[in-house]
């Protein structure tokens, strides 16, 4: 082989190599990809059923249930027009409060419960997280002032 | 008063900058010797008024003085003096003055260090040290200045957001701004570089160090943010591949790149342009990291909430920076020229081809932390991307560059023998496979991940220790002794090196062999968690300065002896109404044991979080070693030499 050869076939190595692992990373990126959707929007049955998804909205005064001998709690994520049931088990972040803002990660049930795996709560009294700023702006019931944010994952469930 | 003059001294630093900038490269266009005179002194004034400014605005908080916007928003009156002097950078405006203060610091730093330089080259560093000097200066005078009064003044303070009030907040912007911004050095080296058309080894040889002591502070100051969520979000996560965490670790990958090529540069007047390019990006992305921490596009501990007039700014001045960068790039770096030739088989490609990995790696990262940006910006939804989509592409895209790492100290450069190489390595290589396939075995568990990171850190190890061993080999001495005398560079190679292996080791067992457990618990329960007993004897309360807290006391015993009593708490922060979780952690060489308190559930129970988290502190310590081999790198002479010759180049 002529060193301009090698040449062509190092390139020709080169671009393949590249090509595989541009498909490989963005195949990764799509099925990692977590869509946002509000109570409404899963009342509507728009929302999947079996894949991983984000919502939300306030934590439903007076729906927090603690169970007896567990970790799981119950309670009710509304965006103010509708509402719907999430489960969690384990810890629940320091700033979750029932009439606060709260995004949760998990999966809906066959049954219409939402099994949520990964909740996420603001970092300070002032702001709200922007997916449950969004679902009640959506829901036409946000005051302005609190749609920013501070939130960082603080409970999940491995 | 003092606050008023401290707004008075960040006019003069803005006025003065713009002398730097103004004075010294037109000085170096027209080759006036005076004007670039003037442009340094400028440089030195502007950091005098910029650390005048700094000291006012931490005067300010230090005395309580509430009718300071900034100092009201805050701080109070009941934080504790270094938490009060720490609020300094706890907001958006304070943190936008320590950049600035960084920056001017290394402009300082560069005036008193760079005389050996020709004058023209350094006075374009200079220059374009002060354009951004500009852009920071005007952005906090015109968009977030710290000084603003509040009248009438407040009576107190909103205090500081609790999550801050750690220690860690003492040390860790301050460290990683010092790493973001001295990349600045790296950038103006860049430009002058581009603007004169020339890049000798020498230059090149001078930005290494200034680039090494900017990536040492950018790895320390990574470290510790992630130490400190480690242990004070509560929940054990030591990365979350968070977008903010994601703008630090983009120019460190760069960086990392940077140092890398720039000792090609160095060594074989090799990859110029690369160099530079490197360089801007590097830059760059600590203007991206600070424009997507503080424009208040990101949701994080870190973003505070901001009006979108200074995000636009930040945009603008970003654009501006690298825009201009690429299109002075574009244009002269054909005169740069691409410099020394090399092999396909060489250390030079080696390093290249990891070069470009960093890139890669830089990349992808990158896609995950901008993409939702983009949506959301753009209104077509909210999206997220999660920690999996990170780690299931970065670990296929650093292996490789792993593997290289440990052929590319044993070839040469400009032209090495792969058949030979490969049988210098086959022992290292065979050791490294058997004992990751069977180390995992032996501690119970085996996964395919568990192997290859155990690989890659055995391949490191095994490789860096044939290539010590084959240099010590030709040294007389004894081992220790003939240690001591190699390159203190060649050390340092090493000693990093060896700190990735550390790292990866820490990642590994972590990820593969951490335990988890939470459960609800009531006083006199004992839980067994990985082998270890944990007994909650109970919980009480304990008054802090300005915080309440119930604090558990839990006994840890493995087999009946005692290991170890933790004291997790709970904290109520009176100002904000802020709960706080406070986590307990046992720290070991080989194991964290770590508790932290959920809620009350029912009468006496609590909700208990437990880890056992295996390795955990082998990463940062790979960090420190990282950055102790940077260190040791720099204290080799040959940086320190005066090189006569260049200044008379210089001056001719």
């Amino acid at each position: 082989m002529k060193s301009r050869h090698k040449r062509f076939a190092l390139i020709g190595f080169g671009l393949v190599a590249i090509g595989i692992a541009a498909a490989l990373v963005l195949n990764a990126f799509r099925s990692n990809l977590v869509f946002f959707y509000t109570p409404t929007q899963v009342a509507n049955h728009e929302a999947p059923t079996g894949t991983s998804f984000r919502i939300g909205g306030l934590v439903e005064q007076g729906s927090l249930k603690r169970a007896e001998n567990s970790l799981d709690a119950h309670f009710f994520v509304t965006d103010t027009a509708k509402r719907m049931e999430v489960v969690y088990s384990g810890i629940l972040p320091d700033l979750f409060k029932e009439g606060k803002g709260v995004v949760a990660q998990g999966k809906l049930g066959e049954d219409g419960i939402f099994r949520a795996d990964t909740v996420l709560a603001k970092h300070d009294e002032n702001y709200m997280p922007p997916e449950a700023a969004e679902a009640l702006k959506q829901a036409g019931a946000l005051n302005e002032k609190t749609g920013k944010t501070l939130v960082t994952p603080q409970s999940t469930k491995q | 008063m003092i606050p008023e003059l401290g707004h008075f001294a960040l006019i003069l630093a803005l006025l003065l900058s713009v002398a730097q900038a103004g004075f010294a490269l037109t000085g170096a266009a027209g080759g006036n010797s005076a004007f670039m005179t003037v442009g340094i002194s400028a440089a030195r004034g502007q950091f005098i008024f910029t650390g005048i400014a700094f000291l006012c605005l931490g005067y300010a908080f230090y005395a309580n003085d509430f009718s300071v916007l900034y100092v009201a928003s805050n701080s109070n009156s009941a934080l504790p003096l270094q938490y009060r002097l720490s609020a300094v950078w706890g907001g958006h405006e304070g943190s936008m003055l320590l950049w600035t203060t960084t920056l001017a610091l290394w402009t300082m730093a560069v005036t008193i260090f760079s005389r050996h330089l020709p004058e023209v080259f350094r006075a374009r560093l200079i220059g374009t040290m002060g354009l951004i000097s500009i852009g920071f200066l005007a952005f906090i005078l015109f968009s977030s200045n710290p000084f603003d009064r509040l009248i009438p003044a407040a009576l107190d303070g909103r205090d500081l957001n609790p999550l801050l009030q750690d220690p860690g907040m003492v040390y860790h912007p301050p460290v990683l701004y010092m790493g973001y911004v001295g990349f600045s050095v790296a950038f103006g080296f860049a430009i002058a570089a581009l603007l004169g058309g020339e890049l000798t080894q020498e230059w090149a040889r001078w930005t290494r160090t200034w680039t090494t002591v900017a990536w040492m502070f950018l790895t320390v100051g990574i470290a510790f943010g992630s130490k400190w969520a480690y242990y004070e979000l509560g929940w054990g996560g030591w990365w979350f591949w968070d977008a903010v965490e994601n703008a630090s670790f983009m120019p460190w990958l760069v960086g990392t790149a940077l140092i890398h090529s720039l000792a090609v540069t160095e060594k074989r007047d090799a990859f110029k342009l690369w160099t530079v390019l490197l360089a801007i990006l590097a830059f760059s992305l600590s203007l991206l990291g600070t424009f997507l921490v503080r424009s208040g596009v990101l949701t994080s501990v870190h973003a505070f909430a901001t009006d979108p007039r200074r995000g636009l700014f930040i945009l603008v001045f970003l654009g501006l920076v690298v825009g201009g960068a690429l299109i002075l790039f574009a244009i002269r770096a054909p005169r740069v020229g691409l410099g020394g030739k090399f092999g396909m088989v060489s250390r030079e490609s080696f390093l290249l081809t990891n070069n470009v990995i960093m890139i890669a790696a830089a990349g992808v990262v990158m896609l995950g932390t901008l993409y939702p940006l983009f949506l959301d910006a753009l209104g077509m939804g909210k999206i997220s991307v999660g920690p999996p989509y990170f780690d299931t592409v970065f670990v296929p895209v650093m292996v490789p560059a792993i593997f290289l790492m440990g052929l590319a100290i044993f070839a040469r450069w400009k032209n090495a023998e792969l058949p030979a190489l490969m049988l210098r390595l086959k022992w290292a290589f065979a050791i490294s496979v058997v004992t990751a396939l069977l180390l995992p075995f032996v501690m119970g568990k085996w996964t395919p991940l568990i192997a290859l990171g155990l690989l890659m850190a055995l391949w490191i190890v095994t490789t860096a220790m044939v290539n010590l061993s084959d240099r010590l080999k030709k040294r007389e001495a004894g081992r220790l002794k003939s240690f001591i005398g190699l390159p203190r560079a060649y050390q340092g190679m090493i000693v990093a090196h060896l700190g990735v292996a550390v790292f990866i080791v820490g990642v590994t067992m972590v990820k593969g062999y951490e335990v988890e457990k939470d459960m609800r618990m009531s006083p006199g329960d004992t839980a067994n968690v990985g082998g270890y007993d944990f007994h909650f004897d109970g919980i009480k309360e304990e008054p802090g300065p300005n915080y309440m807290a119930a604090r558990g006391h839990f006994t840890i015993t493995r087999n009946g002896s005692p290991v170890a009593v933790m004291e997790p708490e709970k904290r109520m922060y009176t100002v904000q109404s802020m709960p706080m979780t406070e986590a307990a952690i046992s720290e070991g060489f080989t194991n964290d044991l770590y508790v932290s308190l959920g809620e009350p559930v029912g009468e006496q129970a609590w909700a208990v979080r437990i880890y056992i988290k295996p390795f955990v502190q082998w990463i940062w310590a790979g960090c420190m070693m990282m950055a102790a081999g940077g260190f040791l790198a720099l204290l080799d002479p040959r940086y320190r030499r005066r090189n006569k010759k260049t200044m008379e180049e210089g001056a001719a």
